[in-house]
C-alpha cells in the first residue's frame, strides 16, 4: 500500500534539471532506472534537495549527476569519493552522495573505496556496474565477466572479476546491498536503506549496457540483458564472511552487510570537543 | 596552553619557529578550516602541526590514502564553502596535478604548498632545490591560469600563506605555496599576528534570485560568485568545458568566449596579485634574479660586492606566475649584466631570457643537494660587475 501511494505521488520531474532533457544515455541503457530509483528514495525520505549534494566521477553514471535537480559535483575520473569525504567532512549538514561507475570505482577509485569503507565517513556510494566501460567505447573494466568479448578482450577477458559487495564488506563497509534494475521498487527501497545509514553505504546497481557490451557478446535486448540477470540473482543472501572478492554465478542481492560501527565525521567531532573540553 | 599558538587567539607575539610551522599558523590565521594531507617529507610537519591546531578552531583535518584523494578532498571541502589547503613535495605534487587542473578550470579556491626537495623522481628527500618552478605553473594538463607564490623566509612563509588565502578566495584559483625545503625547515624569528589582526578575503558569494543566478558569469572583474551548497541555487560543477551556466558545452563560441574569461582572469587582477622585492635595482651594472633561499644568499652577495665598490642589485619575485614581468625590464633597465643562481638546471633563467629578450642571461646552476653560496654567487656577480 505504502509502496502504491508513493509510486503514484513521485514525479521524477519535480527532481530532474528538465533543461538538460534529453539525456544522452543510450537506449535500453539501465542508469536512468537506477537514476528514478535514487530520486524516489530522495522524495521518500523527504530529503531537501538544497541540503543533498551529489559527487559523480567520470564516464556514462558520472554523468548522472547534472540531470539531477540538487548541489551536483561532476569531478575527475576515479575520484567521487575523495572529493565527497573532503565535501561531508567539510559540511557535516549536507546529505552527500556519490555516484560513481564500475571502472571509475573498482579501478582507477580502487583506493580511494577501500579506504571509504574503512573510514565509515557518512557517504552513500551508488555503483551503477555495466559491466564494461560505455562512454570510451567498450572496454574490459574490472567487473566484466569471464570471456566476455570487449574491445580490448578480442581473446575473450580472461581476468577474474571482482564482487563489488565482497570488496566492500572486506575493507569494513556498514552497509552493502546490491540490486538490478528490473525490481525497481526493491532497488528504491535498498537504496533508501543506504541514505539512512548513518555511516558509510554501499549499493551496487547491476545496470546493463545494451548498445555496446551486449551488441558485441550478442546478449539480445535490454529487457532480455536484464531478465537474464534477473535469472542470476539469490535475493537477500547475507554476506556473513567473505572468502573471495570474486563475483560467482549466483548473485546475493538486498542488504548484503549491516553493522553500526562509529561514524568517522561524528567520531572526530566528539575527539575535538572532548579535548577542548579538556584543555 | 592550547596548541593553536595564543598569538592567534590573544595578542601579537614573536617566535622562533620553522617555515613549515610558520606557514601551519598562517594558515589558520587565514582562515583555513580544512586539511587533507598525505605524509611526504619535507612537507609533512605542516600536516602535523594542522592535525592539532584544526580541531581546536572547530576545523577538520585528515589523512587521506594518497596524494591525489588529498587534493580532491581539498578541493570538495572547498566546494562546500570552506577554505581548505592541502601540502606536499615534488612526487606528490606530479601525483596532485590532474585535480588542481580542476580546480583551475572549476575555479574552487584552494592552497597547495610544495617544498621543493631534490628531483627527479624520488630523488633526495631531506635536501633542498628550486626545480619545481615549471611543473607549478605548467603541471596540469591544458592551457590554465594559476598563481604561484615563492616566500624567501619563514617570516615571508607566513605572511605569504595567509595572501594565498586571500588571493585564491579572491581569485577563485588555486594558489601555490612553492619553497624550498632550506626554509621550510630552517628556524627564524617571527612576528605572529593576533587573529583580530589578519583581514580575512572571502569568496565573492552568489545573491539575488535563484533564476537570475549564473555561477560562471563572471560580472565585471571576471571572477564569477559562488554559491554554497545549502543556500538554495543548486548549481552544477563540472571538469568538462562549460558554459556561464556551469553545465557541459562544446558550443565553439560558448567555449571560446567562457575559456578567454578564464584565462585572462588573473591578468586582470595584476595589480592585486604581484609581488616582488628589488634591493638596490637602481643604480646596478648587475642586476641578480633569483627566489626563495638563493635569494637569501644572493641578498649577501649584493653586500659583499657593495662593499667592493661593485653595483649589484637583487630582483627577486614573490609572486612567481604570473611572472613580474615588467617590474623585472624596469629593475635591469640600467643593468649590463644579469645573474641568475637557482637550485635546478635554468628554469628561472629560461623565464628570464625571454622577458630580457636580447639581454645577455648568466646563470648559477646547483644541483648537488646543497643550496648556493653567498660567496658562490658574489664571486660570479662581481666577475660580470667588471665586466670579465
Amino acid at each position: 500500500m505504502m509502496l502504491i501511494e508513493t509510486a503514484a505521488n513521485f514525479d521524477v520531474r519535480d527532481y530532474l534539471r528538465k533543461e538538460m532533457m534529453p539525456h544522452f544515455l543510450c537506449p535500453g541503457c539501465g542508469h536512468g532506472i537506477a537514476l528514478r530509483a535514487l530520486l524516489w528514495a530522495v522524495y521518500d525520505l523527504g530529503l531537501d534537495k538544497d541540503k543533498l549534494a551529489v559527487v559523480s566521477g567520470i564516464g556514462c553514471a558520472g554523468r548522472l549527476s547534472a540531470y539531477i535537480d540538487a548541489n551536483t559535483f561532476h569531478v575527475t575520473h576515479g575520484r567521487p569519493l575523495a572529493y565527497a569525504t573532503g565535501l561531508a567532512l567539510a559540511r557535516p549538514d549536507l546529505h552527500v552522495v556519490v555516484i560513481t561507475g564500475d571502472g571509475d570505482c573498482l579501478a582507477i577509485g580502487g583506493n580511494h573505496l577501500i579506504h571509504a569503507c574503512r573510514r565509515n565517513l557518512k557517504l552513500t556510494c551508488l555503483m551503477l556496474n555495466n559491466e564494461v566501460y560505455g562512454m570510451t567505447g567498450g572496454q574490459v573494466s574490472p567487473t566484466t565477466s569471464e570471456t566476455r568479448l570487449t574491445t580490448t578482450t578480442p581473446l575473450g577477458n580472461q581476468e577474474p572479476h571482482f564482487d563489488a559487495c565482497a570488496l566492500a564488506t572486506a575493507a569494513g563497509a556498514g552497509f552493502v546491498g546490491r540490486e538490478v534494475t528490473h525490481h525497481v521498487p526493491k532497488l528504491k527501497e535498498l537504496i533508501k536503506a543506504g541514505l539512512e545509514h548513518p555511516g558509510f553505504a554501499f549499493v551496487e546497481v547491476l545496470s546493463d549496457c545494451t548498445e555496446i557490451f551486449g551488441r558485441k557478446n550478442d546478449m539480445g535486448s535490454s529487457s532480455e540483458m536484464i531478465m537474464r540477470q534477473k535469472s542470476e540473482i539469490r535475493p537477500s543472501a547475507y554476506l556473513d564472511t567473505v572468502d573471495t572478492p570474486f563475483r560467482s554465478n549466483a548473485l546475493p542481492t538486498g542488504i548484503l552487510t549491516k553493522n553500526s560501527r562509529p561514524e568517522y565525521g561524528a567520531a572526530y567531532r566528539r575527539a575535538a570537543a572532548a579535548r577542548a573540553g579538556a584543555s | 596552553m592550547n596548541a593553536v599558538d595564543t598569538a592567534l587567539t590573544g595578542k601579537n607575539a614573536v617566535k622562533l619557529i620553522s617555515g613549515n610551522h610558520a606557514c601551519a599558523l598562517g594558515a589558520i590565521a587565514a582562515g583555513c578550516r580544512f586539511f587533507a594531507g598525505y605524509p611526504i617529507t619535507p612537507s609533512s610537519e605542516i600536516a602535523e602541526r594542522l592535525a592539532r591546531y584544526l580541531p581546536e578552531v572547530d576545523g577538520v583535518f585528515v589523512q587521506m590514502e594518497d596524494e591525489i584523494a588529498s587534493m580532491a578532498a581539498v578541493i570538495g571541502a572547498s566546494m562546500g564553502g570552506v577554505k581548505a589547503m592541502t601540502a606536499t613535495s615534488g612526487p606528490g605534487f606530479s601525483l596532485k596535478q590532474e585535480n588542481i587542473g580542476y580546480a583551475a578550470g572549476a575555479e574552487i579556491p584552494c592552497v597547495i604548498v610544495n617544498v621543493m626537495r631534490g628531483g627527479p623522481s624520488t630523488g633526495m628527500p631531506t635536501r633542498p632545490s628550486q626545480a619545481d618552478l615549471m611543473q607549478a605553473r605548467w603541471g596540469s594538463h591544458g592551457d590554465y591560469p594559476i598563481i604561484v607564490l615563492t616566500p624567501a623566509s619563514v617570516r615571508e612563509i607566513y605572511s605569504e600563506s595567509i595572501r594565498a588565502f586571500d588571493l585564491a578566495e579572491q581569485c577563485r584559483s588555486p594558489v601555490v605555496l612553492l619553497y624550498d625545503q632550506v626554509i621550510a625547515q630552517l628556524s627564524e624569528t617571527v612576528a605572529l599576528n593576533s587573529a583580530a589582526n589578519v583581514s580575512h578575503t572571502e569568496r565573492k558569494g552568489a545573491s539575488g534570485p535563484r533564476s537570475a543566478y549564473k555561477p560562471y558569469d563572471g560580472g565585471s572583474d571576471g571572477i564569477p560568485a559562488m554559491a554554497r551548497p545549502g543556500a538554495g541555487y543548486r548549481t552544477h560543477t563540472t571538469g568538462l568545458t562549460h558554459s556561464e551556466d556551469g553545465f557541459p558545452t562544446q558550443n565553439p563560441e560558448a567555449v571560446t568566449r567562457n575559456l578567454s574569461r578564464l584565462f585572462s582572469k588573473l591578468e586582470r587582477h595584476r595589480d592585486l596579485i604581484d609581488s616582488f622585492e628589488a634591493l638596490r635595482c637602481d643604480d646596478a651594472d648587475v642586476v641578480i634574479v633569483a627566489i626563495g633561499i638563493s635569494a637569501r644568499a644572493a641578498t649577501r652577495a649584493v653586500e659583499l660586492c657593495r662593499a667592493q665598490g661593485l653595483r649589484v642589485g637583487l630582483f627577486r619575485p614573490i609572486t612567481f606566475w604570473p611572472f613580474p614581468e615588467t617590474q623585472l625590464r624596469q629593475a635591469v633597465a640600467k643593468a649590463h649584466g644579469v645573474l641568475v643562481p637557482e637550485m635546478n638546471t635554468g628554469q628561472l633563467r629560461l623565464v628570464v631570457e625571454r622577458v630580457l629578450a636580447g639581454k645577455p642571461v648568466e646563470g648559477l646552476h646547483l644541483f648537488s643537494g646543497e643550496a648556493i653560496s653567498p660567496v658562490d654567487i658574489a664571486t660570479r656577480a662581481a666577475a660580470l660587475a667588471r665586466g670579465a
